[in-house]
């Protein structure tokens, strides 16, 4: 249930950098921030995974991919999955933040102006088609559990906001 | 197998369990798509978390039993949530009031459950209530806007808030295994939260300028398996393909 500090093994980096979130293709669990430990014992990958959400329909099948991609390198996996510290935001890497922005989701604000955002307070979030950050919440629950629904004033686009959980 | 702990278990996701089947119910039929997405994302939520809650709960019964054993193979009397959560969807207002009166009560629970001496209930607590936190947030907004918004709105909100305020002190009705386990830490001590909880709620409620009701009457049951009339019909409805078709799987 507990993995107190994120670990992965050098050997299986480059294995499960090439997982990627089912519903998220351009983010790897690694940039995810969802691998929480990964090392090999005796020739077994233990691997903790943490879920984005309690009810993220996406974890069997990350579980599965993660299982098939290493039994691909040879190695026979043990995944388990961790509650604690629970995942946020945070975790996702740099290079996730700037993967899920060219993909057309805008990255996760700090939480103090995530709130101010999520209420339509302040206009903060930025477009991810024309940068202009003159832009409305449509919805605060979106097509996942991890996105809320944007909408661009100025090129009048939608576009999905991940929302900060911290 | 630790009775007390298994029951408290259930105690706090039976009522996850059935408001998260209640909200499923409005798929499709959600007032606008943004508000439908919403329920039915709270749903889902609630769904992830009580699996949390049943696995564990299975582990404490034997190596045979699952979580799918405890969400549909149990009978009604044996299900342990308050009456409020079971509550059926009428119109949206209703549904916001149930939410809200629920969600203000879990907020705190889960909070408390944080620091709860049973490492896998505290992990589960801390998972789910950034969760939560944005429920409530939802929730209560939609009560300051229909309880401010127009005559019919506020009517609507009002009406929902006296039918439902009779079911928000069960909420705090500790069973005798829960109170065993509260001396040991494991358990929060749903007393000490009741008067915050009910100034929280007329916070919210005054500032959506409704009245709070009066009524010192409030129904109970839910907790000790004494459910409503509606409880059946939930059962039924979730239960029939277990029942129909023993050990069927996705």
């Amino acid at each position: 249930m507990v993995v107190e500090k994120e670990h992965i093994d050098i050997r299986l980096r480059p294995i499960l950098q090439k997982v990627s979130d089912p519903e998220i293709p351009v983010l790897s669990v690694l940039d995810m921030g969802v691998v929480r430990y990964a090392a090999i014992e005796n020739d077994i990958a233990i691997i903790k995974i943490t879920p984005t959400y309690s009810g993220c329909p996406a974890m069997d099948v990350i579980t599965e991919d993660i299982e098939k991609a290493l039994s691909d390198n040879g190695y026979k996996a043990s995944i388990e999955l961790v509650l604690s510290p629970a995942w946020t935001t945070d975790w996702i890497t740099e290079n996730g933040r700037q993967e899920l922005e060219k993909y057309g989701i805008a990255p996760p604000l700090d939480p103090d102006a995530d709130k101010e955002a999520l209420l339509g307070n302040k206009k903060i979030v930025k477009c991810t088609l024309c940068g202009s950050t003159n832009t409305l919440v449509v919805s605060q629950f979106g097509s996942t559990a991890c996105k809320a629904l944007f909408k661009c004033e100025d090129c009048e686009e939608p576009f999905d906001y991940f929302k900060c959980l911290k | 197998m630790n009775k007390e702990l298994y029951n408290y278990i259930l105690s706090i996701a039976d009522n996850c369990l059935i408001l998260g089947q209640r909200l499923g119910e409005l798929c499709g039929h959600g007032p606008t798509l943004e508000t439908d997405i919403a329920l039915t994302n709270i749903s889902l939520d609630l769904f992830g978390q009580v699996r949390s809650y049943y696995q564990y709960a299975a582990k404490l019964v034997d190596d045979k039993t699952t979580e799918d054993d405890i969400a549909f193979l149990r009978n009604e009397r044996e299900y342990v949530n308050a009456l409020l959560v079971e509550q059926p969807n009428t119109d949206f207002a209703f549904i916001m009031g149930r939410q809200f009166l629920f969600d203000a009560f879990h907020l705190m629970l889960l909070s408390e459950l944080q620091k709860s001496h049973d490492v896998t209930l505290a992990a589960i607590a801390s998972k789910s209530i950034k969760e939560v936190s944005y429920h409530y947030r939802f929730s209560s907004d939609w009560v300051r806007r229909l309880g401010d918004g127009t005559p019919e709105s506020k009517e609507r909100m009002q009406a929902a808030i006296n039918d439902l305020w009779a079911y928000t002190e069960e909420l705090f009705y500790q069973t005798a295994s829960e109170k065993l386990l509260i001396e040991k830490g494991i358990a929060v001590d749903l007393s000490q939260l009741k008067a915050s909880y009910y100034q929280n709620i007329t916070d919210v409620l005054e500032e959506s300028t409704l009245t709070i009701p009066d009524s010192k009457w409030f129904k109970k049951g839910g907790k000790e398996g004494i459910h409503s009339e509606h409880m059946g019909y939930i059962l039924s409805d979730m239960q029939f393909m277990q029942r129909a078709y023993p050990n069927m799987k996705w």
